[in-house]
């Protein structure tokens, strides 16, 4: 299991990948919003998104859990 | 004279607004989101109004709450500072029909330039010198293939109607402009509302070099200047000077002449910036676009001529005339802006947080236009500019140490902050040179 997590804070602006989606590493799972500038998170390895945390126009804050890729 | 302005912006310049309102008994009143509430141009103004939440279309870019919150202040003028709604026309006309100054240039003028195929159409009949380009907007890939070969590559693809670099990019052949003109087109929809895009050849290994202009109220139109924006990061300026160490003094003069022509071509009222791009080797320039606000770097220019260039405006928007001699306008020494943004200094990625420490830099020629102090949270809502670090000195040497000095002395905990890469701006040898141009960013920090 790997968790992706926020690296700032930031809104999310676009969830890419959906439960149940394989990414394959460096696929794009949500694109954040901070400050005027998309921020893509990046899958870091390959496997199946089994949960994603966020929802489009949610606020993370840095180190709040994206995703969780099994 | 205007007795009252609802300033309708947020962080250091709402500040910086209502310091010149202040100064000349102007009644200045601010406006706040949720995010705003204690940040110190709100605490700093004569009234403060909230006008809902953090996000910007339902706040900044909510002209109804901005025009409602003007008349329930009972404010008689409205200045709007820079982005949000500064270059929208229609805002500008919605200030006018209820009865309130806009403080800015005619809405007609901020339309003509606001489109940029149509502001370089405009300029190349005013004589204005532009780089080969699309003549009329550009809506499929197929049209942007076959313009590209007309033009020539490098191309630059840009929104019609953007600006801030948003969506910008260069392509050196087909696939790199497919993948540019993808990208653009949808920051363009996006942020820009409108899919229009325009090419244009890519000069490389430019200076990116602008003229302040100054449209009077009895018609004449000044050009007080240039600045040097070529330090950039993702196409949006990090540093400018003034003057250009790159612009000898016959291109000097003609890039103010073409400013003037251009601002004249429109019938330009108020603070106004036409933005080029000079070739210093072959003393060669072509226009850019205009930006039809105050902007964000005015303070170099204020520094070496001595002029509010917020007073101008307010002057400009009651009818009356500056309150300097047109014709003895002098420029004296050296001027930097340095932009102190929330973003990690190495690869500029947004790190905003609450700031823990706040200390800025005192001192001979050091100037500070901050959005924020300790205690304040810097949010994702906005963009990253923290303050701008100003300084002057007698001649660039001068200026160079003392901004080296400020960097140094300018505590800043919490966010994230660039001042370590102003730092390394700041010792590098090209930039000390002054023989840089908008690839200076990319070399000092390659990759």
């Amino acid at each position: 299991m790997a968790e992706v997590r926020a690296e700032m804070v930031a809104n999310v602006w676009k969830v890419v990948a959906a439960e149940g989606d394989h990414v394959d590493d460096g696929d794009t799972l949500v694109i954040l919003e901070s400050m005027k500038m998309e921020i893509p998170v990046l899958a870091e390895g390959a496997g199946v998104v089994t949960t994603m945390h966020v929802a489009e126009g949610d606020v993370v804050q840095e180190g709040d859990l994206i995703a969780t890729i099994g | 004279m205007l007795d009252s302005v609802l300033v309708a912006n947020r962080g250091e310049i709402a500040r910086r607004v209502v310091r010149t309102a202040r100064r000349m008994g102007i009644r200045a009143v601010a406006v706040y989101s949720d995010a705003d509430a204690d940040l110190p141009y709100v605490r700093e103004a004569d009234e403060a109004m909230h006008i809902g939440p953090a996000q910007p279309a339902r706040s900044y870019l909510d002209a109804a709450a901005l025009i409602a919150a003007a008349r329930t202040t009972g404010a008689s003028a409205v200045h709007p500072g820079y982005g949000f709604l500064a270059e929208n026309a229609g805002f500008a006309r919605q200030v006018a029909a209820a009865g309130l100054t806009w403080v800015g240039p005619d809405p007609d003028a901020i339309e003509r330039m606001g489109d940029k195929i149509q502001a370089r159409n405009l300029m190349e009949r005013a004589g204005v010198p532009v780089s080969p380009g699309t003549r009329e907007p550009v809506t499929d890939v197929a049209t942007a293939v076959a313009e590209a070969e007309r033009i020539g590559y490098p191309v630059m693809v840009k929104a019609a109607a953007g600006g801030g670099g948003i969506g910008m990019g260069a392509a050196a052949d087909e696939a790199g402009l497919r993948a540019a003109f993808e990208t653009a087109r949808s920051r363009a929809e996006r942020f820009f509302g409108s899919p229009q895009i325009l090419l244009e050849r890519f000069v490389e290994q430019a200076r990116h070099v602008e003229v302040q202009i100054l449209g009077l109220a009895d018609g004449r139109v000044l050009a007080l200047g240039e600045r040097d924006c070529s330090v950039q990061r993702r196409h949006q300026k990090v540093a400018e000077e003034t003057p250009s160490p790159g612009v000898s003094a016959g291109l000097r003069e003609r890039m103010l002449a073409a400013a003037v022509r251009a601002g004249e071509a429109v019938g330009y009222r108020g603070a106004g910036t036409v933005e080029c791009l000079a070739d210093a080797g072959a003393g060669s320039f072509v226009f850019l676009e205009m930006n039809t606000r105050l902007q964000v770097e005015h303070p170099v220019t204020e520094l070496v001529t001595g002029i509010d260039l917020v007073e101008q405006q307010f002057l400009i928007a009651a009818g009356e005339p500056p309150s300097f001699d047109p014709a003895a306008v002098s420029a004296v020494g050296h001027a930097l802006e340095l932009r102190i943004y929330a973003e990690d200094p190495v690869r500029f990625l947004p790190g905003p947080g609450t700031i823990t420490e706040w200390s800025e830099p005192a001192g001979a020629g050091v100037r500070v236009d901050a959005g924020y102090q300790a205690g304040n949270t810097v949010t994702p809502f906005y963009d990253p500019l923290l303050a701008k670090l100003c300084v002057h000195g007698a001649d660039r040497r001068q200026a160079l140490d003392r901004a080296r000095d400020a960097v140094a002395a300018f505590r800043i905990a919490g966010p994230k902050t660039n001042l370590l890469f102003h730092a390394d701006l700041l010792a590098s040898p090209e930039f000390v040179s002054g023989v840089y141009d908008t690839s200076l960013v990319s070399k000092l920090r390659p990759g």
